[in-house]
């Protein structure tokens, strides 16, 4: 019974492709608002995994290229809305780091599409909700990152 | 935990004799008097190796080879670094990685056969590549380099490989520049990675058979030594020789016509084209070929040239900052205005020093040799 259950699960998994998506989520903002849209219980899909960190502006191209290194389909930087950033200009910073990790990811071969720079403040609970279903939608049309090793 | 005895045998570490010369001109030790080869040559040799492996300093290490320089019995310090940190690789234990670790990913990255790169976005119409011919341009990291550091440093790396393109046309010659090539892994080879380092080399070589070369030319001293030696030594040898743009430049010097610089310029010996390759007079001999320049040496030259400060992009710290500002000292004191590299990382090295305190800038023009080359040749 149980190896039966086993079987078509292995057998779905094979034919509907769910992209592991990593989210980086500052704090004060970003991971606030992903809370909101938790406690508002707004359904959106469960196939990323929240890094939070305590500002945007630390996100530099490392992270997010270890992230893809490690198999992730998508990486998605998440902050403040300009003039909303608790250490001032943090934000800023993650614009200029992110602009550095979009031309390496373009370099090694990835679809810059893969990643993303997005701003959501802690009241959007309903945006965050929106984002991530976009941003799987968008991962799954992309299909697996050609270093993701365990889905070929 | 002891270091095997047959790595301690082929890096001659038996024969040391405890006179402590390496840990006399060590350029690390010099500042931080934490590291010394001679001790961690002799905890491996005569004690548990614990200390040595969990020890971050174990990592500092440039692997340089000015100690090896100067050892009266040879002993083969850099490469006796590389088989412990082999060692403590496995133990899971990691050194401090600058810009958190993002060129080790990307050279981890690039080992992946199914990724199809995006590297070849600098070649403008201006210069002539073919897709199959005799000889190979190895650009190396360059493209990766152009989108991490040109923005902050105020340089373009893609310059080097485009001038190294110019320089080759100059001479005839349409190089084949590959559209999918890996990373040739030096770095990875030295921090103990040796499994990734022949994945690489495997992707690389298995490139070159299909292109069918016979000659590669590469503007990177550490590629070239990668090409030249260390993939002979571990993955077998190919049918193709190696050269780095100084010595093609050297030899077909009668064939270029210099326009006049009038520049006062100095030399950096980058390690692994100098102590590891045995290239010195190619370089000078063509910088002092271009009319008007006027060549000064360092302080510290040729077979005593000072490292600049932190390899494999690991652990840079206070004591790189000091190795660095000291070796830009030493080209103010030679009266040069221009600091001539021909290794694309002592110039990316050079430039973070630069940055920062206004009061200590020297305000030294570096460049890289192939930049320089292409400005004095006459169009």
């Amino acid at each position: 019974m149980a190896k039966s259950a086993e079987k078509t699960k292995k057998s779905k998994s094979k034919k509907v492709f769910t992209p592991n998506i990593v989210a980086f989520a500052c704090n004060w903002c970003s991971y606030a608002g992903a809370d909101a849209a938790g406690v508002n219980r707004l359904q959106h899909s469960p196939n990323f995994r929240i890094i939070r960190t305590m500002c945007s502006g630390r996100v530099t191209p490392a992270f997010v290229l270890k992230a893809f290194n490690a198999g992730a389909d998508g990486v998605l930087v998440s902050g403040c809305h300009f003039g909303d950033c608790h250490y001032i200009f943090g934000n800023h910073k993650a614009v200029e780091q992110f602009d550095k990790t979009k031309a390496l990811v373009k370099t090694l071969g990835l679809d810059e599409r893969r990643v993303r720079l997005e701003w959501v403040s802690a009241a959007e609970g309903p945006r965050w909700a929106e984002l991530i279903n976009e941003f799987v939608e968008q991962i799954t049309a992309l299909g697996p990152s050609p270093l993701n090793h365990k889905k070929k | 935990m002891t270091i095997a005895t047959d790595k301690l045998k082929s890096n001659r570490a038996f024969l040391c004799l405890e006179c402590g010369k390496c840990t006399a001109v060590c350029p690390i030790s010099r500042y931080n008097e934490l590291f010394s080869p001679r001790r961690m040559l002799a905890e491996g040799l005569f004690y548990d190796a614990e200390n040595l492996i969990s020890d971050k300093l174990l990592w500092s290490c440039l692997t340089c080879q000015l100690c090896s320089q100067r050892c009266p019995v040879d002993v083969r310090f850099s490469e006796y670094m590389r088989d412990v940190r082999a060692d403590a690789y496995l133990q899971g234990k990691r050194g401090n990685p600058s810009h958190g670790g993002a060129l080790h990913y990307i050279m981890e990255m690039v080992s992946e056969s199914k990724l199809k790169q995006n590297r070849t976005g600098w070649i403008n119409g201006d210069l002539k590549v073919k897709k199959k011919g005799d000889v190979l341009y190895f650009v190396g990291c360059l493209p990766y380099y152009q989108d991490f550091f040109a923005k902050d440093f105020d340089f373009s790396p893609v310059s080097i490989a485009a001038d190294t393109v110019k320089i080759l046309n100059y001479l005839g010659i349409e190089p084949v520049i590959l559209d999918n090539e890996r990373c040739c892994g030096h770095d990875l080879y030295w921090l103990g990675q040796l499994q990734k380092f022949d994945e690489l080399g495997e992707e690389n070589m298995k490139q070159f058979e299909k292109s069918e070369v016979k000659t590669i030319v590469t503007a990177c001293p550490e590629c070239a030594l990668v090409l030249k030696r260390l993939y002979p030594e571990r993955l077998g040898s190919g049918k193709y020789e190696v050269k780095h743009i100084t010595e093609l430049v050297a030899e077909n010097i009668d064939k270029f016509n210099f326009k006049e610089l009038g520049e006062k310029a100095t030399y950096q010996d980058p390690c692994r084209l100098g102590r590891y390759l045995n290239v010195y007079d190619q370089p000078r001999d063509s910088i002092k070929s271009i009319p008007g320049v006027e060549f000064t040496e360092l302080a510290h030259c040729r077979r005593g040239a000072i490292c600049c400060g932190t390899t494999n992009w690991m652990n840079c710290d206070i004591t790189s900052k000091q190795i660095q500002k000291s070796r830009l000292q030493e080209a103010v004191q030679s009266g040069a205005g221009t600091l001539i590299t021909a290794c694309p990382k002592c110039q990316i090295h050079f430039r973070c020093a630069e940055m920062g305190d206004e009061n200590e800038k020297t305000g030294i023009e570096i460049t890289d040799f192939v930049n320089f080359i292409a400005k004095a040749i006459d169009n």
